[in-house]
């Protein structure tokens, strides 16, 4: 984010704020140092007061005839005239000075947060280049329709999602999912909005309108995510409201008690509860805590996780019990082979052979070898094929005849087949003019990344992984106990699944939450079901991005631990910042009534405090930069 | 219908927070949220009441930040 902080300017108001309070303050320097006593000093004083501090006194003043008197401006107009009023001159305009001072800087915070979070959001394409009656013109992406024809150059932006015509190209994927790597993207394949295309030219046919492409979707989750408030945002709204009224009936008390109880001259007491003025705004906490929320959810995303609000944000991080699905979520959701056994021949040969028997069935099994074999498979080679059903099949290769299928099949025609122990997925035997030549493994296969990315969930804390799965129980187990699970439910119908989350979510303890992570398919019951319902792999699918309430844009898993970690370190931000805020405010409050802080010391727990506390909430926004 | 208005010069949070409150509570409005951050204003309204409440909106902010002003396109 090193770009924003050297590209930022003041804007003209703020270049005003600062040219006043140069002038103010030197002009205060300078009285401070000519040796000035009583009416002169008064009035010459009244000059830099004047400069620094008539537009809060033109707020104040319109205020009142609103009847706004817990008004940040009234209140500051209010403690400087007052301390004028005691005689403490030099420190009434150190008061406000100081506090426009703190007022700017305040407002370069703000504003340079603002501009981080436009950077956080600058994934909206800004043109469509769409051919119309032959001729390519440039068009805004929401002029476009369904069903016309767009071209994307190498470096800009896909405007909008569609199908690839024509044109194979490179595409960098970093500002929907967080990762830096390249996708290949061919001619009939789909193409989300909001990548970068890299190195050729697309002709891509549109498919949704601009208003309901992925672009828009994520960041219109994005801005909505700030009206899901989380518990902590409640209070703080809830607390600003009752916190000046407080503080301001508390300073009439402070300034007029006690002297009626004879504890001293009203002149000092009134002199006490200005303090108490100054610090009654609630300001530090009503923006440093939605800031921290907002920067939470805004560098989330530009990992490619999606929460869709502060509240859910804020349950991730008390997450102890995480519920996985199994296929498409800790597996890949596509069959593929994983190991070979030939016995009688080479691993090649084994393939080969399958592959040929295999060629014509629609099964996911056959897919899966063929896909291993890698090439078209002669079709002439083979003849006769049968397909029987719960066995396998068989068929003539090259004039001998050959059996693929499961051990059932291999008993049948009194082949003696090597048993395998306990597979991960299906067996599959071969067997050719009754001899026995090897089988093969094709299995779901587990994520690359997954028992790394389950791993580190444990370190952040999670207490209990369990797996749900409508597999048998033989390969749940073997996964499950491989992955590191706790617990681990199989040959779970879908309808199941609920009940199972139910049971658990009675299991657990008052104030720990329950997450399930599914891959948006069949288990929208679930993912509303459960504290927090995690969808994966939402490039595209709408229903996932509807039903859940943190969507992750990628298949990996490790944007878990990266979502938890996020969280854990928005709420420890707020908390800071509660803490920080109120410690200081409270701590002023109570030396005032003592009579050990004075105006200066008050106002630095009014801005300066504020300052510090967007400074500590804008380290979320900055986070996304870092890899 | 929902509309979302940009917003000017919206300098103070626990402005914000008030103005939502009292915008909120003008006839025909089912919902609002003023986005202090990215000065935004969602509203949710009466499609045949909305001159008038955004003229009221922009009074109230008004009352609150004289600056602050609803951009209406």
């Amino acid at each position: 984010m090193s770009k924003t902080e050297q590209t930022y300017k003041l804007t003209k108001k703020q270049k005003k704020a600062r040219n006043r309070i140069v002038i103010a303050g030197s002009l205060f320097l300078l009285f401070a140092l000519l040796p000035l006593y009583g009416w002169l000093k008064f009035f010459l004083y009244l000059i830099p007061y004047g400069i620094i501090g008539w537009d809060v006194l033109k707020k104040a003043a319109l205020n009142i005839k609103q009847g706004q008197v817990f008004d940040e401006n009234f209140l500051m107009a209010l403690a400087t005239v007052g301390a004028f009023g005691c005689g403490e001159t030099a420190e009434a305009v150190a008061v406000m000075l100081f506090y426009q001072i703190g007022e700017l800087f305040q407002s370069v915070a703000v504003h340079r947060s603002r501009s981080s979070i436009a950077a956080l959001m600058d994934i909206r394409p800004d043109h469509a280049n769409v051919e119309r009656d032959g001729i390519l013109i440039e068009v805004d992406p929401s002029q476009v329709s369904p069903g016309e024809q767009i071209v994307v150059k190498p470096g800009e932006r896909v405007p909008l999602d569609g199908i690839v015509l024509d044109g194979s190209s490179q595409l960098d994927t970093s500002a929907l999912t967080g990762e830096s790597y390249q996708r290949n993207v061919q001619p009939g394949q789909e193409i989300v909005s909001g990548c970068i295309n890299l190195t050729g030219v697309l002709h891509i046919q549109v498919t949704n309108s601009y208003e309901t492409s992925t672009v828009s979707k994520i960041l219109e989750l994005v801005e909505n995510a700030s009206s899901k408030k989380a518990k902590t945002e409640q209070f703080i709204t809830k607390f600003a409201r009752y916190y000046t009224p407080v503080v301001v009936i508390s300073a009439l008390f402070l300034a007029f008690l006690p002297p009626l109880l004879g504890l001293g001259p009203v002149l000092m007491w009134i002199q006490r509860s200005l303090n108490f003025l100054v610090v009654s705004c609630p300001c530090a906490l009503v923006i440093s805590v939605p800031l921290a929320f907002f920067g939470g959810i805004g560098g989330a995303s530009r990992n490619g996780i999606l929460i869709k609000g502060g509240n859910y944000l804020e349950a991730l991080s008390h997450v102890k019990t995480m519920v996985f699905d199994k296929t498409g979520t800790l597996t890949l959701g596509h069959f593929s082979v994983s190991q070979l056994y030939p016995s009688a021949c080479s691993s090649e040969e084994l393939v080969e052979l399958t592959a040929l028997a295999e060629q014509f069935s629609p099964h996911p099994i056959a897919q899966a070898i063929l896909q291993k074999y890698g090439k078209t498979p002669d079709a002439n080679r083979v003849s006769h094929v049968q397909e029987l059903a719960g066995l396998g099949i068989q068929a003539i290769v090259d004039g001998k005849s050959v059996l693929v299928g499961n051990v059932s099949l291999m008993q049948q025609h009194q082949i003696e087949a090597i048993p395998l122990e306990n597979p991960l997925g299906s067996g599959v035997y071969v067997a050719k003019d009754g001899q026995f030549l090897g089988s093969l493994v094709v299995e779901d296969q587990i994520k690359p990344q997954a028992k790394e990315d389950l791993r580190q969930l444990k370190e952040q804390g999670i207490s209990k992984l369990v797996m749900l799965t409508g597999d048998g129980a033989s390969i749940a187990n073997k996964v499950s106990s491989y992955l590191g699970f706790d617990e681990v439910h199989s040959q779970l119908l879908p309808q199941d699944k609920v009940s199972c989350v139910e049971t658990l979510l009675h299991a657990k303890q008052d104030g720990q939450l329950l997450a399930f992570v599914g891959d948006g398919i069949n288990d929208a019951p679930v993912l509303s079901r459960s504290d927090v319902g995690i969808a994966m792999g939402a490039m595209g699918s709408d229903a996932a991005i509807e039903a859940a309430d943190v969507v992750l844009m990628d298949d990996s898993l490790s944007a878990l631990p990266k979502a938890l970690a996020i969280a854990k370190k928005t709420m420890r931000i707020v908390r800071q910042n509660i803490v920080f805020a109120l410690g200081i405010k409270l701590l002023v409050l109570a030396l005032s009534i003592f009579g050990h802080a004075n105006l200066w010391l008050a106002v630095f727990a009014d801005v300066g405090v504020s300052i510090l506390a967007i400074l500590n909430s804008a380290r979320l926004l900055y986070q996304s930069s870092k890899k | 219908m929902k509309y979302v208005f940009e917003m000017e010069d919206l300098e103070c949070a626990n402005c914000a927070a008030k103005m939502e409150r009292d915008i909120s509570v003008l006839p025909g409005v089912h919902k609002v949220s003023v986005n202090f951050l990215t000065q935004k204003m969602t509203l949710e309204a009466e499609d045949s009441q909305l001159d008038q409440i955004l003229k009221q909106a922009q009074k109230i902010c008004k009352k609150y930040e004289p600056d602050c002003c609803i951009v209406t396109k």
